[in-house]
């Protein structure tokens, strides 16, 4: 085990795989521009290069070389960049392995930052992760830690599918644990963060450390949060989120997009159709405000989820019943 | 318009915005020292594009619009916004010129025809060609300035709107600033026509409209080179590409981290990325703020003193603009849920 930030365990992720398998291409833009780059070093300009700011051709060009054979990652930076080249992310890359028939496989990587709130302002702060978890034949990643950081990407990696890899631009330099050598974490694998039979809270992200931190919180007033965090949303592991909301019986969502863009929408939508009989008091979801992100610093506080509203949230789904 | 067509009292007063930009933008970089926390996000300088933003603008008129990008304190500056909305609007403060819901990067003046800016890399291309097209309906000979950087033209949106308007004939000017940079990327890394010696104003060739390369740090070439660009906007005879070419002075922004990690402009990417400090001190060399000033007391145009008192009071007006800035308040929580909707 090392202790490394987040972002150095997703670069960690990608060099397993890169050292393993001479088809993982990585490229992007604003990345090796010298011949200091780390990757440029260990891989060199075949597999690693800088592109111009064209991410319809970035992605598209992936999407090319996927079902030539190669693996490639792309660099994206920020998930609003995805929207630039939205055609080739959903209307492209996971339709051909299916309307070839099974012909070929499309096997790549799309990286990119979100929810950056921290004075990005409207379009650098979104959370885009439910724009992209409907998608038949994309696959979406969501790591909460280092070691998912780095064992999801691998996973990602190795997968024979369009992945949206998306990294909370504000866990960048969070620090953790991340196993050495050969890691990869399954997909569709919730993990537990925290136990507890009082109320399952559901988090991605950076709202997974809000939520756990609101937990401890409850805790020291004796309610018992298990604290969920599902990891990859496309594959969704509902059972685990079933099974604890049949221990529990209260289920709160926290989701750092606003009300209707999230994907604390979509398992509140399958928890109430496939677990209604163990819920004892309704689902509420704590979710962004319906604006814009501010630039304001006060002003995006308040319309981003935080511990007092998760908080507040666990209080009203032990009180009220159904 | 030709250049001798400028008086000096024009001449100084190109002199002076620019100084103006410069001394704003100097306020912005400081205050990360100043009153650390106050700016948040990214935030990028127009320091080093001075001649170019304002020997462009020189050319609006009442009834024209201009367009920019994130890299967007200049313009609203040389078009009459006031520095102390512009500098309260970074700060995120209620008084600012978008309430405090832009930022750095979204500064807009719409009553000043300054329409706004994207934080998307050639987003905003189409959007002045769009109003250009608003422009072409009125048929009052109203322009469009749209500016945008040299990394901006590997987008499809660039490429698509420089199609369609010198298709439709629409009266907008495209003033690429090409600083040779797209963050940490030089053009030649990044540019077939850069990479093969061109400039990149032959992109204009391929849309069938001019295209020309100016030196951006002499604002009476830009206004020359815009002049006749406006002047053929003005006439119904369409767009025109004018690669204006700059260097930026600072980094291409603030270091980007989360909260917690000090934010500071870094040294140009030149030094820091490169290792080429003397390409850097070329430019600092060439900064077109002292060089202009030279030009006109030179010229006889200004006198030393004359440009010294300009000097200071464009300091004094800026250091209001963060005093005032500094003091505004917060807008109310609530008001982040104002205008979603019209």
């Amino acid at each position: 085990m090392a202790t490394l930030p987040f972002i150095a365990a997703i670069d960690a992720g990608i060099h397993q795989e890169m050292r393993r398998d001479p088809s993982v291409l990585y490229f992007g833009q604003n990345m090796a521009t010298t011949e200091n780059h780390d990757f440029v070093k260990a891989y060199g300009h075949d597999r690693v290069r800088v592109t111009p700011i064209s991410e319809t051709a970035e992605i598209g060009i992936a999407i090319g070389a996927a079902m030539a054979g190669l693996r490639p990652v792309v660099e994206l930076y920020m998930a609003e960049f995805m929207l630039v080249a939205m055609d080739q992310v959903v209307n492209e890359a996971p339709r051909f392995r299916y309307m070839s028939g099974g012909q070929v496989k499309v096997p790549l990587v799309l990286k990119a930052g979100f929810g950056f709130a921290c004075g990005w302002a409207g379009q650098h702060t979104g959370s885009l992760t439910a724009l992209f978890m409907g998608v038949p034949g994309l696959k979406v990643v969501v790591p909460s830690t280092a070691a998912d950081a780095k064992g999801l990407m691998a996973t990602a990696i190795r997968d024979d599918n369009p992945v949206v890899f998306l990294h909370h631009y504000l866990l960048t330099l969070e620090p953790g644990e991340v196993p050495d050598g050969e890691h990869l974490v399954p997909f569709g694998k919730a993990e537990i963060r925290r136990a507890g039979g009082d109320v399952t809270i559901v988090a991605t992200g950076w709202m997974v450390p809000r939520s756990l931190a609101a937990a401890k919180k409850l805790a020291e007033e004796g309610i018992q949060a298990e604290v969920i965090d599902p990891r990859t949303v496309a594959p969704l592991d509902l059972e685990t989120i079933l099974k604890s909301v049949a221990k529990t019986g209260r289920l709160v969502l926290v989701d750092q997009a606003p009300r209707h863009a999230t994907v604390a929408g979509i398992i509140a939508g399958d928890v109430a159709e496939h677990g209604f009989s163990s819920l004892k008091a309704p689902i509420v979801q704590v979710v962004a405000r319906d604006a814009t992100v501010p630039y304001s610093e006060p002003l995006e506080a308040y319309v981003i989820p935080d511990e007092e509203r998760i908080i507040a949230a666990v209080r009203k789904v032990l009180q009220s019943r159904r | 318009m030709s250049v001798q067509a400028l008086s000096a009292e024009r001449q100084i007063g190109i002199y002076t915005q620019m100084l103006r930009i410069r001394e704003f933008e100097e306020r912005v970089k400081r205050t990360f020292t100043e009153h650390p926390g106050v700016i948040r996000g990214h935030t990028h300088l127009a320091d080093g594009a001075e001649a170019s933003i304002v020997g462009s603008l020189c050319h609006f008129r009442g009834g024209d619009a201009a367009l920019a990008t994130y890299r967007c304190h200049g313009y609203p500056l040389a078009l009459g916004s006031d520095p102390k909305a512009m500098m309260a609007e970074i700060y995120g403060r209620v008084d600012g010129l978008c309430k405090g819901l832009g930022g750095s990067m979204h500064l807009a003046d719409v009553k000043r025809g300054f329409l706004g800016t994207s934080g998307i890399v050639g987003a905003g291309i189409p959007h002045a060609a769009g109003a250009a097209w608003a422009a072409q309906i009125r048929k009052k000979a109203e322009v469009v300035f749209c500016f945008f950087g040299d990394g901006a033209s590997k987008q499809g949106a660039f490429h698509e709107t420089l199609n369609i308007a010198s298709l439709w004939k629409l009266p907008v000017i495209f003033v690429m600033e090409n600083n040779g940079y797209n963050v940490v990327t030089t053009s030649a890394q990044e540019d077939a026509n850069a990479a093969n010696g061109e400039p990149l104003s032959v992109k204009a060739k391929a849309y069938s409209m001019p295209g020309v390369t100016v030196d951006g740090t002499d604002p009476l070439a830009v206004f020359a080179a815009v002049g006749t660009a406006v002047e053929r906007a003005r006439a119904g005879a369409g767009p025109t590409l004018v690669e204006s070419k700059v260097y930026r002075l600072s980094a291409h922004g603030n270091i980007i981290a989360p909260p917690g990690v000090p934010l500071h402009y870094p040294e140009h990417e030149a030094i820091t990325v490169f290792g080429k400090r003397e390409e850097y001190e070329a430019a600092l060399r060439g900064d077109p703020v002292p060089r202009f000033r030279a030009v006109l007391v030179k010229g006889g145009a200004l006198s030393a003193s004359k440009a010294d008192e300009l000097v200071a009071q464009v300091a004094k007006e800026m250091d209001e603009a963060v005093t005032f800035a500094v003091n505004s308040p917060y807008p109310k929580l609530e008001s982040a849920l104002d205008n979603v909707y019209a």
